[in-house]
């Protein structure tokens, strides 16, 4: 269940649209949920997301499934998620890729035994020109060097203590 | 009588139609029937929305109409383009057309298990009349084929995921029909799929609905199920005083003997139902004394297989020719040879339920 | 210094800010539009400029306009395009990071042209932070009163909220774009109805690039007939070109459409030419989408002439020796690249970007990819080749919206001018996986005119 703080978010989203357009706030409403319960969408988050909007859960399903950046099983709680398009590929995204996969001892789309890190690769996010990179959270990282990439992954070791 | 409507004039493959305004190209050549009329695995008329999605009915439009007469630079899914007054369009007398429509065909198979000799819709498949007429020979796709953990929606009704062709049909039908839709359509682009995420039993007095407009064996009848072939079946005419005033009523019984072995919606020529009928007729109605029979149904599909004939069987040639509106039929394949499910070492009869291929592997 | 048009106060300290922008000039276009023109007068400053949509198709944006249907009581909506998904672009990105008011300037003046009242700016998920950026500068403008209700005493209301999508270049498609600002998934619809007459919830609606809404701001400030004097014919203006590759200065750079491209890759005002060293090999000049070009073509037409960074230019001599401007994402390959495995990794995002409604798309996109992979994987064979040729052609043209030929052209190009790059690998399937192929004569200058289309 959201916060009353969240509740008033989720009215104000619905604002934006036209009355009855609700269903409209669905996106923003299933990041919000995302980011509140855990970085992921379980069937009972979405049913509640269902319910906050007065649509059918299956509206709920065929939206959340589409997009990529959902999260339908749970996560870990660093999230890397490395762009492989070509833009990127050219600039060696590869090896940052098995660089990770290396240090981390994952595959992709595997986290690690302690829930800390996931390894994802996704196509191409609009950073082209800083390639290689990554996605962390709410930010790309750019221009990943193997330093780059073992003081990230410090920080965040860090940070979860 | 009437104010009279301008109608307009349209050319199809050099047969001339007048329709009103609005009318499909696609439904301007049902007008004008027969050969001419370009396949839909989609469209479906009597579901608002549908169509435009497999790319099986597309043509090409040679004149855009009197006041506009250049040719539209791309081929058009005729089921959603709208006619102009004389527009002259190609279908079967176009090259373009037949191309792309056997790359189209070969597209939907490409991922099809090709279990028909276990598909309760054998027989009544619009893909496989689809591939008899425009399929190639021997698929060009060397990969594994896609396949979906089986879910399951309920008691009445079986989904079989791998043969399901994305024609959308059900869920509009969902959509349209009930109160209440509990499937749709989840994940994207290729491993898109029909489900209802949790699993839960598909549940509303018309869903049963979708197992007639299932173009392919994905939406079967569990009721039913491998009970029989259909060729096996008679199918007559019956009708019975439903309580649901959403209902018509009017069924097809197919039948063995005094038996009844599955209740269907009467379709028309183009596989299509002339009306929706209800749950409680289709699945509780199994008892012939339930109805009133009216008499044999005339199977108008152009079906190859729905005369009774199938794959490897031996085919009485002159049906065929008739049926086909006298063009020879083409063999998309051998089924036994390209087939991994239909193995002679394996006894289909002991098989449990129409399986997926993994279901041979096994054994 | 080629002239600028967006970016001329781009390297200002602070121009994110309102206070800033303000004091540099900002919303004096606005000021001008909403106090002393009429839309109508409006919109012909923008047809008389020629600008053309940026978005990837270059339609000519004042035209689009003049298109929207205009029902009596039924309101009319701007969605500004800012998913920007497309391989090799990062454009718009750019500017709504450092200069969001130029942004929201140009959305008020289209919004007052067009009689929108409401404007959506639909962003890609992935831009996760940018939001805030411009729900910041959107609150900046609403305090000093141009946006709200009755815009610096007009009486013209203007609402702009932001949308995030959620990862799905499909939705860059603008009716997928309206059906997920709809908060359904983005199944492009099939037109027509075009969102012109019927778009978000089914009104009329425009939808234009964050870079076309932006350009209206120096279009009302020089007036259109002096921002038509910029660039060539029928290239009018400036264009964002978002850079990216094996050059040395990877970057969005603003440019007059009037530089060649041999200008662009080797001046040090651009991209300052190869890096480490190493001679250009190929180049795909708009976007993932559009065809690659070996460098022979590249810098020089069929016909021998300096190929200019221009709609026209980049695409003479067609799909045959020619390629586009598309969305200006410019993505340059050194002599190491390997033609076959940058066409796998684009045919991969397509497979991975399909929406799934229509057969040639769903099912033919995933048949490329796998086949590049067995070729990139030194599995393939000599038929694979016409194989690939054959699936591109069948899913071309055939589908329900441009993804399905975005994701054949670029095989097809890559077939069509790196066709033995792509035997070489299927007959040295070993050495494949050990070293590139190299230059080969791709760069070698053209003898005669290449043999026309395939
Ligand atoms: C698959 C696909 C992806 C697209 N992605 C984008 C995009 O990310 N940004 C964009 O502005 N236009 C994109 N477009 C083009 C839009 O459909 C549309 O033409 C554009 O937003 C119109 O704006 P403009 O006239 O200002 O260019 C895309 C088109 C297709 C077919
Ligand atoms: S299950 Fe049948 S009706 Fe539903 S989308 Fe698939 S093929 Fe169409
Ligand atoms: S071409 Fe591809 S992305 Fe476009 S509608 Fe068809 S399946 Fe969807
Ligand atoms: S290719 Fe990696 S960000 Fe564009
Ligand atoms: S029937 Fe027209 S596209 Fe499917």
């Amino acid at each position: 269940m959201f916060s009353e703080e969240k509740l008033n978010k989720v009215k104000e989203i619905i604002a934006r649209y036209p009355a009855g357009k609700q269903k409209s706030a669905l996106i923003p409403v299933l990041h919000l949920a995302q980011e509140e319960f855990g970085g992921w969408l379980s069937a009972e988050t979405m049913d509640y997301v269902a319910s906050l909007l007065q649509i059918k859960p299956i509206e709920v399903y065929e939206v959340a499934t589409f997009y990529s950046m959902f999260n339908l099983k749970p996560v870990g709680k660093y999230v890397f998620e490395v762009c492989q398009t070509g833009p990127c590929m050219l600039r060696g995204s590869d090896n940052i890729i098995d660089y990770i996969k290396k240090k981390l001892d994952i595959g992709v789309g595997e986290t690690t035994k302690d829930g800390l890190f996931t390894l994802k690769t996704v196509e191409c996010l609009g950073a082209c020109g800083y390639a290689p990179m990554m996605q962390l959270g709410k930010h790309f990282r750019e221009h990943l060097t193997p330093e780059k990439v073992d003081a990230i992954i410090e920080e965040c070791r860090v940070k979860a203590n | 009588m009437a104010e009279e409507k301008k109608l307009f004039k349209v050319k199809i493959d050099n047969i001339s139609v007048e329709v009103e305004p609005g009318t499909t190209i696609l439904n301007a050549a049902r007008r004008i029937g027969g050969d001419i009329v370009p396949p839909a695995m989609c469209y479906y008329s009597k579901l608002q929305g549908s169509g435009g999605k497999c790319r099986t009915c597309l043509v090409k439009v040679t004149k855009g109409s009197e006041a506009d007469p250049r040719p539209m630079p791309k081929l058009v899914a005729s089921c959603r383009t709208t006619v102009m007054d004389g527009m002259e369009v190609a279908n079967i007398t176009s090259p373009e057309v037949q191309e792309a429509r056997k790359g189209v065909v070969e597209f939907l198979l490409l991922n099809h298990p090709l279990d028909c000799p276990v598909c309760d819709q054998a027989g009544e498949c619009h893909l496989q009349d689809l591939s008899y007429e425009h399929g190639a020979e021997t698929t060009r796709y060397e990969f594994k084929r896609r396949t979906f953990d089986r879910i399951d929606i309920g008691d009445k009704i079986q989904l079989h995921m791998t043969r399901c062709i994305l024609c959308y049909r059900c869920v509009f039908t969902a959509d349209q029909l009930t109160e209440k839709r509990e499937h749709g359509v989840l994940g994207r682009g290729e491993v898109a799929e029909i489900g209802t995420y949790i699993h839960q039993s598909l549940d509303n007095n018309f869903i049963g609905n979708v197992i007639d407009v299932c173009p392919v064996g994905a939406l079967t009848d569990k009721t039913f199920r491998f009970k029989n072939r259909v060729w096996f079946l008679k199918a007559v005419d019956a009708h019975r005083q439903c309580e649901d005033p959403k209902c018509c009523g009017k069924t097809v019984l197919w039948m063995r003997g005094d038996e009844v072995f599955r209740v269907t919606a009467r379709k028309d020529k183009y596989g299509e139902v002339e009306d929706w009928i209800c749950d409680t007729c289709r699945f509780d109605k199994k008892d012939v004394k339930d109805w009133v029979i009216e008499g044999p149904r005339n199977i108008d599909r152009h079906s190859v297989i729905s005369q009774g004939h199938y794959v490897g069987v031996h085919k009485p040639k002159d049906t065929l020719v008739e049926v086909l509106d006298g063009r020879q039929p083409k063999l998309l394949l051998d089924i036994h040879t390209v087939s991994e499910v239909n193995r002679p070492d394996i006894d289909l009869s002991q098989i449990d339920g129409p399986a997926h291929s993994d279901d041979f592997n096994k054994k | 210094m080629g002239r600028k048009l967006l970016f001329d106060k781009a390297h200002i300290e602070g121009i994110r800010y309102y206070d800033v922008y303000r004091a540099n000039g900002g919303y004096g276009s606005a000021e001008k539009a909403l106090k002393s023109m009429t839309p109508d007068q409006v919109l012909d400053e923008v047809k008389k400029s020629g600008l053309r949509g940026r978005g990837g198709a270059g339609f000519p944006t004042g035209m689009k306009w003049s298109f929207i249907a205009k029902p009596e009581g039924v309101p009319r909506y701007l969605v500004c395009n800012a998913d920007e998904s497309e391989p090799g672009t990062f454009k718009d990105r750019y500017l709504m990071e450092f200069i969001p008011h130029l942004l929201i300037e140009g959305l008020l003046i289209s919004s007052y042209t067009l009689g929108c009242n409401s404007c959506y700016i639909y962003i890609r998920g992935e831009y996760a932070w940018i939001p805030d950026i411009l729900e910041q500068a959107i609150a900046e403008a609403k305090k000093n009163g141009w946006l709200g209700k009755n815009i610096q005493g007009t009486g013209f209301d203007l609402e702009i909220y932001v949308q995030r999508g959620a990862g799905a270049y499909i939705c860059g498609e603008e009716t997928a774009l309206i059906e997920s600002l709809e908060g359904k998934r983005g199944n492009p619809r099939i037109k027509p109805p075009f969102p012109a007459v019927k778009g978000l919830w089914d009104c009329p609606t425009v939808v234009n690039n964050v870079e076309t809404l932006a350009a209206v701001v120096p279009i009302l400030r020089i007036g259109g007939e002096e921002y038509s004097k910029y660039g060539i014919g029928k290239s009018t203006g400036t264009k964002l070109i978002s850079a990216c590759g094996n050059i040395n200065k990877p970057g969005v750079y603003e440019i007059e459409m009037n530089i060649s491209v041999e200008e662009f890759i080797y001046s040090d005002e651009y991209c300052g030419g190869i890096a480490n060293g190493k001679r250009l090999k190929a180049c795909i000049p708009g976007g993932s989408s559009v065809p690659i070009l070996p460098a022979n073509l590249l810098l020089k037409t069929a016909k021998g002439e300096q190929r200019m960074m221009t709609y026209e230019s980049l695409s003479d001599g067609g799909f045959a020796t020619g390629s586009m401007l598309g969305s200006g994402g410019f993505i340059v390959l050194d002599e190491d690249q390997c033609v076959v495995k940058n066409t796998l990794t684009f045919a991969r995002f397509y497979h991975h970007e399909s929406c799934g409604q229509c057969s040639p798309c769903r099912e033919g996109t995933g048949w490329m990819k796998r086949v590049l992979q067995n070729i990139e994987n030194g599995k393939g064979k000599m038929s694979d080749i016409d194989l690939l040729w054959d699936i591109q052609r069948k899913i071309e043209g055939n589908t329900i919206c441009p993804l399905g030929d975005a994701a054949a052209w670029p095989v097809a190009a890559a077939i069509r001018h790196f066709r033995d790059e792509f035997e070489w690998h299927v007959l040295h399937p070993e050495e494949a996986t050990k070293r590139n192929y190299g230059l080969a004569h791709y760069a070698d200058p053209l003898v005669i005119a290449a043999p026309a289309a395939v």
